[in-house]
């Protein structure tokens, strides 16, 4: 299916939600969402039976300077096609549902953008760090991030 | 010993004035120090060959830095584990931690005592040899549980625990496929098995061709001792992949060397025992070593004695190094639902052969038939 | 937590499977809850190996990435660079010159083989059958051989470049490599006969950790794990870049012949039988290799056009799959890497409910994880 008949479904069904299609210079085209609505339409993109999304190739996070953004790209083993859907957050307290309960394999990449971006996923069965220790400060892939000088008295 | 002592004593004059108890004492622990160095040299050079066995079997070469083709090798080893420092973990029990490894050496190195290395050459002929060797290998599960548990390690622990279990479980079959052996020879005695086997059959004398159940009881006895001594496919208690090193992971030093010796030392036990119920021992094909003067006839026995020992040990090897480890549950299994009632069926099978051919084997059967 | 109140009243007990330990292939800390053997929750805890490589992206020009890339996955170090090679080259529509992409497909399917070959031998090494693991070595050694002679270096090899690879094929390369694809096919067989169908191995393997296709789908495998669940699913076969289209091989999936199907001696069997058909591609490859230059004209301070491209390819242990955003600079803006062994260890909590200590090793071997593509 094309990236434009699946912003066309989408729209059609969730209307207000469905911001944009991202498609210039965009490889595969992004989807762009309303963060509060993402799980709900994650759950149509995977059992709707034209779609079936039932595969979840990369859950990123993204900080675009003014704005964060969690992007996601999935694919159909069933009728081979991929779509991209990105929900952009704003800087102070970014937060969404989370995913984790329509594809499993999203918690450990949620886990992922929380450590290191610091997006929350809310009703996310398990959201700790993953990559950093459980008490490091601080998300080190912002773009304003400063790194600490001294991390449990060892000069870092 | 008493005996020896006694000839000892009209042999050389010069001891006339000492009371004999001195002089067999004394001569036990000339024998106990022979076989203490045999033992010791045998475990260091089983570590070597178990390398370069292994280095074979892996397509590369295996110590050869140490001494001519590192044949000294476990000499350095050894002198290395005596330098070490000797660590104790906080918090581990000291008196047991300590105690451990001496368990687990004297169990194996108090077996040595019955073996019959030749045809006047055992330490002590016990007539209950048999009964007396089961008996003190028992005593490594003690020394191996102690270790797992005054490591204070979970996986030492684990280790321990895995190694008791399959120890005792593995007891059973190895007793219950010595006895075919002791039934054949009417005695628990091992020089008395060994001279059971002799004759003019040769080889067709041994234990193993005697009938289908004792032949069968060998490899059965074999798979058995395997697992008692902690050898791959059953070296859960020391896998190194899995438990890093299992009940002896917080040994270090010499500690850890008795472990290491007395591994070896059990797998020659084992294949002594092998030799001397199965394969005739000592005892030189279509000879009486009897006949020849004392000091020919031991020589040669010993000779034949330790060839046959050897191939079994390094039988042992081989087996170690081709194939992968059992699962704990595994190993329980094949234990409790295979060997034993194996061994079973096999010990009664010997007994009704016995019964029916009046204690005639296959090859003597035979034999009377060409009169 | 005390779990009986009849007689004997027993405890769980919590061990760590720590981050040194000799067969959870790389710095791995699972902390196990047990009762007994028998255990009752494993969470893995990963980050001891992370290095900021994303991070690092950001501040490094693309062509300076490269040997970055190596570090990503050492096994498989060629797969990794020329997935970034790749990734770049579709962001930027760069044509790359036939000869670069067949030598880029023989160097990435001969570091299949090599990266199988330790996959395959340190699992029977944890399995407890210490030989295979040499044998596997001693091929390997050959392999390495040939990209020292290649590209100079045995283990990480900076090799392809954005635009082409970095050197062409020295004469007698190619020789040599046919010399060592007749010598290991054999090799193969020689393995099956010696562990593959042995009883114990197949007994340590068999019924252990089965996971079902859908939910192998649900959790994001990929790579052989996924086809050792039954799913047919091979991005060189569905989803072909580079010159992948023009070779003719099976895509191997696991049959259940020992077991279930997607249980750990699937996921082997398929590894196993990876090797044979890469060294039908390597095959096809040397025979048909056209002449040619072998790198593009990109200029030194390359700046690609402003947007975002996903490109995944298949790597040894699962897709690679490479997020780039780029604002038109020399640096990238947002790197992400989403790598095979990242998103199997999220199944690796749910997969080992229940099974024996000694299952857990054979779990994390036969998923074939390798920590530095999780920590990044």
């Amino acid at each position: 299916m094309e990236a434009q008949a699946i912003l066309d479904t989408l729209k059609g069904k969730f209307g207000d939600a469905v911001v944009e299609l991202q498609s210039e210079g965009f490889s595969p085209a992004f989807v762009v969402v309303a963060s509060a609505a993402v799980n709900a339409i994650a759950r149509f993109l995977r059992d709707d039976p034209a779609l079936s999304f039932d595969s979840l190739m990369c859950l990123s996070g993204v900080d675009y300077k003014e704005k964060f953004a969690v992007a996601y790209h999935l694919h159909s083993l069933k009728h081979r096609h991929a779509i991209g859907l990105k929900a952009m957050l704003p800087r102070e307290n970014p937060s969404l549902p989370t995913v984790d309960d329509v594809w499993p394999a999203a918690n450990f990449h949620e886990r992922e953008a929380f450590d290191l971006f610091g997006i929350g996923f809310e009703g996310s069965k398990d959201l700790r760090r993953i990559l950093l220790p459980e008490d490091w400060e601080g998300h080190p892939l912002r773009k304003d991030y400063k790194y600490p000088d001294f991390y449990h008295g060892i000069k870092v | 010993m008493e005996a020896l002592a006694l000839s000892l004593v009209h042999a050389v004059p010069l001891l006339a004035g000492v009371p004999l108890w001195t002089v067999t004492l004394l001569l036990m622990v000339v024998v106990a120090a022979v076989i203490l160095v045999f033992a010791l040299t045998f475990e260091g050079v089983g570590s070597l060959v178990l390398r370069k066995v292994a280095g074979d079997i892996q397509a590369r070469i295996g110590p050869n830095r140490v001494g001519p083709n590192g044949i000294l090798q476990f000499l350095a080893d050894g002198v290395k584990l005596v330098l070490k420092e000797d660590i104790i973990p906080a918090n581990a029990d000291r008196l047991l931690f300590k105690l451990a490894p001496y368990f687990v050496f004297v169990g194996s190195f108090a077996a040595f005592v019955v073996v019959p290395f030749g045809v006047g050459l055992i330490a002590a002929d016990l007539n209950i040899g048999i009964y007396y060797v089961m008996a003190v290998t028992s005593l490594v599960v003690i020394g191996v549980l102690l270790a797992g548990w005054a490591s204070n390690n979970k996986w030492a622990l684990l280790g321990g625990m895995r190694a008791a279990a399959q120890i005792v479980s593995y007891e059973i079959p190895v007793g219950m496929a010595l006895l075919p052996a002791v039934l054949i020879a009417g005695s628990l005695s091992l020089q008395d098995i060994v001279r059971s086997q002799g004759g003019l059959l040769g080889i067709f004398g041994w234990n193993l061709f005697h009938n289908p159940f004792t032949f069968f009881s060998f490899f059965l006895y074999f798979t058995a001792a395997q697992a008692e001594t902690n050898q791959t496919p059953f070296d859960l208690p020391e896998a190194e992949s899995e438990l890093v090193s299992g009940y002896n992971v917080e040994y270090s030093g010499i500690r850890f060397g008795l472990f290491f010796l007395a591994e070896f030392g059990d797998m020659f036990i084992v294949a002594a025992l092998a030799t001397a119920c199965f394969l005739g021992g000592w005892n030189v094909p279509f000879f009486h070593v009897g006949t020849l003067p004392w000091i020919w006839g031991n020589l040669l026995s010993l000779g034949v004695f330790l060839t046959k020992a050897f191939a079994m040990v390094l039988i042992m090897m081989w087996v170690r190094w081709t194939l992968p480890r059992l699962r704990v549950d595994q190993l329980m299994r094949m234990s409790w639902k295979y060997l034993v009632p194996l061994t079973f069926v096999n010990l009664f099978g010997v007994s009704l052969w016995l019964l029916v051919f009046r204690g005639k084997g296959i090859p003597g059967m035979i034999a009377s038939l060409f009169g | 937590m005390t779990t009986r109140t009849d007689a004997l009243p027993t405890q769980e007990m919590t061990i760590n499977m720590g981050p040194q330990h000799p067969s959870t292939h790389g710095v791995l800390r699972v902390i196990l809850t047990t009762d007994g053997e028998v255990v009752t929750r494993a969470v893995p805890d990963v980050g001891y190996l992370h290095r900021a490589l994303e991070k690092i992206g950001e501040r490094v020009t693309y062509a300076q990435y490269m040997p970055f890339t190596d570090r990503l996955d050492y096994l498989a170090a060629m797969n990794c660079n020329c997935a970034w090679a790749w990734t770049v080259e579709k962001l930027a529509k760069i044509e790359v010159p036939e000869r670069a992409e067949y030598l880029r497909v023989i160097v990435c399917e001969l570091n299949r083989i090599s990266s199988h070959l330790i996959a395959f031998g340190s699992y029977t090494a944890d399995m407890g059958a210490f030989t295979p693991f040499l044998y596997a070595i001693r091929e390997r050694e050959r392999v390495n051989d040939l990209f020292e002679m290649l590209c100079g270096n045995r283990l990480t090899y900076n090799y392809a470049r954005v635009g082409g690879v970095s050197c062409d094929a020295p004469p007698g390369f190619l020789e040599k490599t046919k010399e060592f694809l007749d010598y290991f096919e054999p090799k193969l067989d020689e393995y099956n006969n010696l562990i593959s169908y042995n009883k114990i191995f197949v007994h340590r393997l068999a019924n252990v950790a089965v996971i079902p296709a859908e939910e192998a789908v649900a959790y994001g495998l990929t790579g052989p794990n996924l086809r050792g669940s039954g799913v047919p699913f091979d991005l060189r076969k569905d989803e072909p870049y580079s010159v992948y289209p023009k070779f003719d091989f099976k895509v191997c999936v696991g049959t259940g012949e020992r077991g279930t199907l997607g249980d750990c001696f699937d996921r082997y069997m398929v590894r196993i039988n990876e090797m044979r058909e890469s060294i039908k591609i390597v095959r096809q490859a040397v025979a048909r290799i056209p002449d040619g230059p072998v790198r593009a004209k990109v200029p030194r301070l390359f700046k690609p056009p402003v947007g975002e491209v996903y490109f995944r390819s298949e790597c040894p242990r699962g897709e690679t799959g490479i997020y780039l955003i780029s604002d038109g600079t020399v640096n990238p803006f947002r790197l992400k890497i989403r790598t095979g062994s990242f998103v199997t260890m999220s199944i690796f909590e749910k997969v080992t409910r229940g099974l024996m200590i000694a299952d857990v090793v054979a779990v994390i071997g036969s998923f074939d994880i390798i920590l530095p593509e999780i920590d990044r």
